[in-house]
C-alpha cells in the first residue's frame, strides 16, 4: 500500500513542477482530458454503459461556457459551471431516450444522438458554425485572481482536476457506486433486490455528462475558443481509447491514458494522418492483447509478485 | 409557401433520395446480417464501403481495369480482407462482451481511413461515369447510370433476401443466428458460416462502394459519413432484421429527400429526429420481433 501512496505523492510533486518544464497549454489539455476520461470511465467502467457519443457533452459544454463568457461579464468559474450544468441536463435527456437499452444498442443510440447534436451545433448561429467560436475571454477568477497567464491558470486547472478526480473517487466508492457495479455485473439480480436499475443508470449518465461538460467548459477557457472538433465523433473515440489504454474501471487508468494519448497526438501532429493510424493500432492492440490497460496490467503484475 | 415547388424539382430530389436509399438499404442489410449472426456491430462497414470505391479507383488508374470488372473484383477483394479481419481480430473476441467487437471494428476503420488519407489525401478523387447519357422522361431527365444503380441494388437486396429466406444455406444461417450450438451439433461448421457471413456482409459494403464511386467522388471520408446514417437506419429498423433494414434504408433515403424539398435546413437532421421518435414509441425498432430482440 505504501508503494501506491508514494506513487501518488510523486505524481503530485511532478504535477506541481511540470509547467516549468513543459508547455502549460499542453499540460492543461492533458488535465481537461483526464477529467473527460474519468467521466467516461464512470459510465463504462462502473455502470457498464458504452457511450459512443461522449463528445456531445464535452463539445456542447465548451460552446455554452464560451457563449456565457462572451455575452455576459461573469467570471470563468461560473461560465464553466454553466457548461457543466448544461451538459448534465443534456445527459438527462439522452438518458431518458437511451438508458432503457443496454450494451450495443446503447452505444449505437448515443452515437446517433451525438451526431444529431453535432448537426444542430453546425446549423445554429451562436456556435459560429464551421469557423468556431473565438475570443472567449478569460477574466479574473471569482472576479479577484488574475489568471490571464497560462502558468497561473495551470494551477487552477490542476486544482479543478484534483477536485474532479476526488469527486469521481467518492462517487465510485459510495453505496451508489457499489450499486452501479452490481448493475454492471448482474442487472437482474439488482432488480430482484428491489432497486430500479434504470434510475441509477440515468443518474450515472447525468453525473458523467456533467463531469464531461466540466472538462469541455474548462478546455474552452484554456484555449479561449471552441470548435466543432470537440463535439465530433473522433473525440468520442479518443476518450474510449484513453480509458481502455489506461485501464477500464481503475482510478489512475484514464489519467495515464489521457496523458499518453495527448502526448502521442502532440508528437505525431506533424506527421499527417499517422496520429489517427497510431490511435487505431493502439486501440486494436489493447483490445486484443491487454484489455486491462496499462494500469490494470501493472496492478495485476504487482499482485502476482506479492503472492 | 410552396411556390418554389415544381415537378422536376420534387422528382429530382426523390431520385436522389431513391439513390441514397439504395445505398442505405444495401449497407444496413449487410450490417443486419453480420449483427444477427455475430452480435457484432460492424463499425468497419463504412470503411469497407470506402475500400470498395478505392479499390475500383486503383484498378482503373493502375491496371486500367474499368467499371464492369471492378464491380466483381473490388467486392471480392473487400470480402477477402474481411475474411482476414474476422480470423485475426473478431474470432478471438467472439466469447467476450460484444462491445469489444464493436470497438475492434472501430479501430480497424480508423486504421483503414487513416492509411487511405495518408496515401491519397483528403480530397475526393473523380471516377468516370461508365454509362453516360440518359433518357428524358418528359418531366425530368433520368441519367442511365442512376437508373442502373437503383435497379441493380434493388436486385441485390431482393436476391440476398431470397438467399437467406429460401435456400438451404440461408436456413443454416438463420438457424445459426437463433441457436448456434444446436446447429453445430448437427455437424455444420458454424465458425466457417460466421466467417463467410461476415465476408459476405463486408463484400456487399464493398459493392456499394463501387456503385457509389461514379456518383459521389471517391473520398476517404465517404465511409464515416455514410456510417453515421447507417447506424441510425439500423436502430430505426430494429437490429438484426434484414427486411426491416432494407425497407428502412429506402424509407429514410426518401424521407431525407422530401425534407430537402420542403425544409432544406433540416435535411441532415431528419433521420435522427425519426430515430428519436421511433425509439420513444417503439424502443426495439419498427421491424423488430421478439426473437430479434436479445
Amino acid at each position: 500500500m505504501t508503494g501506491s501512496v508514494l506513487a501518488w505523492l510523486a505524481c503530485g510533486v511532478a504535477a506541481l513542477a511540470a509547467p516549468y518544464f513543459v508547455y502549460p497549454v499542453l499540460l492543461m489539455t492533458v488535465l481537461c482530458f483526464i477529467i473527460f476520461a474519468c467521466s467516461f470511465n464512470l459510465l463504462l467502467g462502473y455502470a457498464g454503459l458504452l457511450c459512443f457519443g461522449h463528445a456531445m457533452f464535452f463539445g456542447t459544454a465548451a460552446y455554452v461556457t464560451g457563449f456565457v463568457l462572451k455575452t455576459t461579464s461573469l467570471s470563468p468559474e461560473l461560465g464553466i459551471l454553466a457548461g457543466a450544468l448544461f451538459a448534465a441536463s443534456m445527459g438527462l435527456v439522452v438518458g431518458l431516450i437511451a438508458v432503457r437499452r443496454a450494451g450495443i444498442q446503447f452505444a449505437m443510440i448515443t452515437f446517433a444522438i451525438a451526431q444529431f447534436v453535432y448537426f444542430l451545433l453546425l446549423k445554429t448561429e451562436f456556435t459560429g458554425r464551421e469557423d468556431g467560436m473565438h475570443g472567449i475571454p478569460r477574466r479574473a477568477l471569482f472576479g479577484l485572481i488574475d489568471v490571464s497567464s497560462n502558468l497561473h491558470f495551470y494551477y487552477v486547472v490542476l486544482a479543478v482536476t484534483l477536485a474532479s478526480v476526488l469527486a469521481f473517487y467518492r462517487i465510485v466508492h459510495s453505496p451508489f457506486g457499489e450499486l452501479l457495479k452490481a448493475i454492471r455485473d448482474n442487472e437482474a439480480r439488482v432488480e430482484s433486490l428491489g432497486f430500479k436499475p434504470e434510475r441509477y443508470k440515468l443518474l450515472a449518465l447525468v453525473l458523467s455528462a456533467g463531469l464531461a461538460g466540466l472538462a469541455g467548459g474548462m478546455k474552452a477557457t484554456v484555449f479561449q475558443f471552441a470548435t466543432l472538433t470537440d463535439a465530433a465523433w473522433p473525440i468520442s473515440g479518443e476518450v474510449i481509447l484513453m480509458t481502455l489504454l489506461g485501464g477500464l474501471g481503475t482510478l489512475a487508468g484514464p489519467m495515464v491514458g489521457a496523458a499518453l494519448i495527448i502526448s502521442l497526438n502532440d508528437i505525431l501532429a506533424q506527421f499527417g494522418e499517422w496520429a489517427l493510424i497510431a490511435q487505431g493500432v493502439i486501440l486494436l492492440v489493447v483490445i486484443l492483447a491487454f484489455r486491462r490497460g496499462v494500469v490494470g496490467e501493472a496492478m495485476a503484475w504487482a499482485n502476482r509478485r506479492r503472492t | 409557401m410552396f411556390d418554389h415547388l415544381s415537378i422536376p424539382l420534387v422528382a429530382g430530389q426523390l431520385l436522389i433520395g431513391l439513390i441514397n436509399g439504395s445505398f442505405y438499404a444495401m449497407l444496413s442489410m449487410g450490417l443486419a446480417i453480420i449483427f444477427g449472426l455475430m452480435n457484432v456491430v460492424n463499425f468497419a462497414h463504412g470503411a469497407q464501403y470506402m475500400l470498395g470505391a478505392f479499390i475500383a479507383w486503383l484498378l482503373l488508374n493502375t491496371f486500367g481495369l474499368g467499371y464492369w470488372p471492378s464491380l466483381l473484383i473490388a467486392p471480392l477483394l473487400v470480402a477477402l480482407i474481411a475474411l482476414a479481419m474476422e480470423r485475426i481480430v473478431l474470432r478471438p473476441l467472439a466469447n467476450l462482451d460484444h462491445l469489444y467487437g464493436l470497438l475492434a471494428t472501430y479501430s480497424l476503420a480508423l486504421i483503414a481511413e487513416g492509411l487511405v488519407r495518408q496515401r491519397y489525401g483528403s480530397t475526393g478523387l473523380p471516377y468516370p461515369n461508365p454509362m453516360p447519357g440518359g433518357v428524358n422522361l418528359g418531366f425530368m431527365f433520368m441519367p442511365w447510370y442512376r437508373l442502373w444503380v437503383i435497379a441493380f441494388s434493388a436486385v441485390v437486396c431482393f436476391g440476398t433476401w431470397l438467399l437467406i429466406e429460401r435456400t438451404r444455406l440461408g436456413s443454416y444461417l438463420r438457424a445459426a443466428t437463433e441457436k448456434p450450438d444446436i446447429v453445430e451439433s448437427f455437424g455444420i461448421n458454424v465458425p466457417r458460416l460466421v466467417a463467410l457471413a461476415y465476408a459476405f456482409g463486408a463484400g456487399l459494403a464493398g459493392l456499394g462502394g463501387v456503385l457509389a464511386a461514379p456518383i459521389y467522388q471517391v473520398s476517404p471520408y465517404m465511409g464515416s459519413s455514410i456510417m453515421i446514417v447507417i447506424f441510425a437506419v439500423v436502430v430505426i429498423g430494429g437490429m438484426g432484421s434484414i427486411l426491416g433494414a432494407i425497407a428502412t434504408g429506402y424509407m429514410l433515403g426518401l424521407a431525407e429527400a422530401l425534407t430537402k424539398v420542403f425544409y432544406p435546413e433540416a435535411a441532415n437532421l431528419v433521420i435522427f429526429v425519426i430515430m428519436i421518435v421511433v425509439l420513444m414509441a417503439r424502443p426495439n425498432g419498427i421491424f423488430s420481433t421478439s426473437e430479434a430482440h436479445r
